[in-house]
């Protein structure tokens, strides 16, 4: 079977979903005619109609406010956010409507938004954001940040048949450099379980999305060190997976956090407080963080490589820890 | 008179043990050497007898808890004090719990930048170790500052260490989680409530040595390497998620299942494994065994078995090529001058290879007696520590459960297994004639470290050829 990329992966969810299910429908700026700003919609115009894959007018807090009305009156449907960056335009959608809703008035609100997030492909800082944090900070949301094609895929559909919003976070250096052979048939992945991707003794490394990848290449250059790295992906911000993290930190001791968006009040921070509250008697060393610096993303090539973590960076944190 | 039951050392690299059972209940009666509770350790698993007659006062740790060697795990309300005084409780008994409350204002005094002789002197002189316990120095003897971490200071608390006594690896000096375990391994598992004669001896009257004394525990330290309280964990060779689907039990494994795993996984990783197979004529003596069985057995109280001809054509083979009695240390071979074979029994609950030291002393009939003995002794749990250490080879017999072969895994530090198969009688071509033999597959896993094709199939075809042509009396 051919190979699908992270991309593929999520087009196929939402074709299957929206096969499976007619209550199912995709909206956003350039999803039908187009096809999605990276053609993530491909063809979905012409098979399931314009009455259920929708071109909208450029208003993000539009879209979203039609979503969660559309979500009352049973329907579930997906957003497309161009670029995530353009999710901050919605903020007051997503967070006082669509997150207090079910709380409020016992109105679930099955909608997913999803879009292209993150850094690395020099799009300077209107087309590279890592929104997660704002939205981890507010309860009634799950938050989402597949690092592989087979979650992309699983998780999708997890979030489609969610009964409440969830932030779907794609990572668009990932859309078409990483593959995998995807099982047939329907499968989805829950949302709330992080994964052991490696097993080590030495540190645990916890990261999600494009870092995953990153850490996991540090940790390949680790071995070659004698120093055993343990890397978790997270793959669900919120609800976070505590034990997997708590588990892992009973066996290595240590623990070094790797992720894209900014250092300050980046999940880092969230996951140093969990481990010390509930393990601090297992820690053999300092929590060490691996993050973006705090700035906007850079536009220029040679500053966007040094705004963002790479394997060195993680493979000199992670030695100095393994050391310490 | 109270005698404090202990956890016994259980051979020498052995410092910690799991109660399994209690075979009594407090109350009960119990005679001296009366087996009390059931233990199981890295090495064997075995039934404590009662150091004292008396009645069962107190049991102090329950069934399934893992305990420091010497900890007092029950209580024995002795009958006539006379009587059970001198032979009760060999091991220092537990000091008076009274001694411990002086320890707090220790808790202070250490933080003075200059360990100053001029300390006022301690207010209860008879309490010497247990100070250090109770509240760990922040400063070592010259007054640096001890850097540890949480995880190092609870270990250091929970085994009883003092962390002004441990060398730091670490960044800057740092006690690290490697620090402390090798010092929990070489004999950091000082018991609570066992202070040795020596150290409160050694502590006399200087108030400053008396801080940080030196451990009970470092002096009676084991040879180093020896391994034990942290089980390594056994890596996944897929991740844990693809293992729990469907329904299931997860079982969690005995020690002597964990021990095994761990043995079995090191002995692969560290030995390359090379098999060698051969097979032998046991004609000749399935019918001296099937003439003499009963008188054999009539004549000396044990079974006759195939075993002891195995073991003693092995002894033979093992005498002609040394390099298979043997242990490899890095790049040292241990050549062992005696032949200690290691005969693998099976439990019920797992798998031991009691040893048969010096095989090479014995004459057949010692050979048959000894392992029936030690045979039986593994099964009802009867074995001592030091009978399943120092094999310099071992044998394994697949063959009685029908097994027509198989290629054991070399059991460490030996670098060789001989697997013996099922003795089935097949049709065998001698001088161009068909004719019905008793026949036995013999396979030798050895080390290729040390061992090569070679010697291996001339070890093999020795020991064969000492079987078919079997010449000595058995009776």
């Amino acid at each position: 079977m051919a190979e699908t990329t992270y991309l593929e992966a999520i087009r196929q969810a939402l074709f299957e979903e929206m096969d499976r299910d007619p209550t199912v429908l995709l909206m956003g700026e350039d999803v039908g005619v187009y096809g999605g700003a990276f053609k993530v919609s491909a063809g979905l115009l012409e098979r399931f109609g314009w009455e259920r894959v929708i071109d909208t007018p450029i208003s993000e807090t539009g879209i979203v406010g039609a979503a969660v009305g559309m979500s009352y009156a049973g329907l579930r449907p997906v957003v497309e956010m161009q670029f995530i960056d353009f999710i901050a335009c919605c903020f007051n959608q997503i967070t006082n409507i669509a997150a207090k809703s079910h709380y409020l008035w016992g109105a679930p609100v099955p909608i997913v938004l999803r879009g292209p997030c993150g850094g690395g492909v020099h799009g300077g800082p209107f087309h590279s954001a890592n929104p997660e944090m704002y939205f981890v900070h507010t309860p009634g949301l799950k938050v989402v940040c597949p690092a592989t094609a087979y979650d992309a895929k699983g998780m999708l559909k997890s979030a489609i048949r969610d009964n409440n919003p969830v932030l779907f976070f794609e990572h668009k250096f990932l859309y078409r450099r990483i593959k995998e052979d995807l099982p047939e048939g329907d499968f989805a992945v829950p949302i709330g379980k992080a994964i052991v991707r490696r097993e080590g003794r030495d540190l645990t490394i916890v990261s999600y999305a494009a870092m995953l990848h990153t850490s996991l290449e540090a940790a390949a250059q680790l071995e070659r060190e004698g120093i055993a790295a343990e890397v978790i992906d997270l793959r669900t911000l919120l609800p976070l997976d505590r034990e997997t993290i708590l588990a892992s930190i009973a066996k290595t001791n240590k623990l070094l956090v790797v992720h894209e968006d900014t250092r300050t009040g980046g999940i880092a921070g969230e996951i140093a407080a969990v481990v010390t509250e509930s393990a601090f008697e297992d820690l053999d060393g300092p929590i060490r963080r691996v993050t973006s610096l705090d700035t906007p993303v850079p536009y220029a090539e040679t500053l966007e490589n040094y705004f963002l973590p790479d394997v060195a960076k993680v493979v000199a944190a992670a030695r100095e820890l393994a050391h310490y | 008179m109270a005698v404090d039951v202990i956890m016994p050392q259980m051979g020498e690299s052995i410092f910690e043990g799991t109660i399994t059972k209690w075979l009594k209940k407090p109350g009960d009666r119990i005679e001296r050497d009366e087996p009390l509770f059931e233990i199981s350790t890295d090495k064997v698993d075995a039934e404590i007898p009662a150091p004292s007659a008396g009645v069962l006062k107190e049991i102090k740790v329950p069934e399934g808890q893992t305990v420091p060697i010497q900890t007092v795990v029950a209580v024995i309300e002795a009958a006539g004090a006379s009587a059970a005084a001198p032979a009760a409780a060999p091991a220092p008994s537990a000091a008076p719990p009274a001694a411990s409350p002086a320890a707090p204002e220790k808790t202070a005094a250490p933080r003075a930048s200059a360990p100053a002789p001029a300390e006022p002197a301690p207010a209860a002189p008879k309490a010497p170790a247990e100070a250090p316990a109770s509240a760990a120095p922040e400063l070592r003897e010259n007054g640096q500052k001890i850097r540890s971490s949480p995880l190092v200071r609870r270990m250091a608390k929970e085994h009883n260490l003092d962390l002004g006594e441990i060398e730091g690896s670490g960044a800057g000096g740092r006690i690290s989680k490697k620090d402390i375990m090798a010092a929990v391994e070489t004999g950091g598992a000082k018991p609570q409530a066992a202070p040795s004669a020596g150290s409160a001896e050694g502590s006399s009257e200087s108030p400053f040595v008396s801080t940080p004394p030196p451990s009970a525990s470092s002096r009676q330290a084991p040879p180093a390497g020896a391994s034990a309280v942290f089980h390594p964990v056994l890596e996944n060779a897929v991740s844990r998620e693809r293992m729990y689907f469907g329904n299931y039990e997860a079982q969690p494994m005995t020690t002597m299942r964990q021990r095994i795993a761990e043995h079995m996984v090191a002995s692969k990783h560290v030995s390359p494994h090379v098999y060698s197979i051969d097979e032998a004529d046991m004609t000749r003596i399935a019918k001296i065994r099937e003439r003499s069985k009963a008188a054999f057995e009539a004549k000396y109280g044990t079974k006759l078995t195939f075993m002891p001809f195995f073991v003693r054509a092995c002894v033979e083979g093992l005498r002609a090529f040394p390099t298979v009695n043997a242990s490899v240390d890095g790049t040292t071979v241990v050549l062992h001058r005696e032949i200690n074979v290691g005969i693998a029994v099976a439990l019920d609950w797992g798998l031991i290879v009691p040893v048969l030291k010096n095989s090479e002393e014995k004459n057949f009939l010692g050979l048959a007696r000894g392992i029936n003995d030690v045979a039986e002794r593994a099964r009802g749990k009867k074995l001592k520590p030091e009978e399943v250490q120092e094999g310099t080879f071992s044998i394994t017999n697949p063959g009685v459960y029908g097994g027509l072969m198989g290629l054991p895994v070399i059991n460490q530090p030996n670098v060789a297994i001989l697997g013996i198969g099922a003795i089935q009688k097949r049709p065998m071509v001698i001088d161009d004639a068909i004719s019905i033999r008793s026949m036995v597959y013999l396979t030798l896993s050895y080390d290729h470290r040390v061992v090569d094709g070679a010697v291996a199939h001339q070890f093999v075809a020795k020991v064969k050829s000492y079987l078919e042509a079997w010449n000595e009396e058995i009776m």
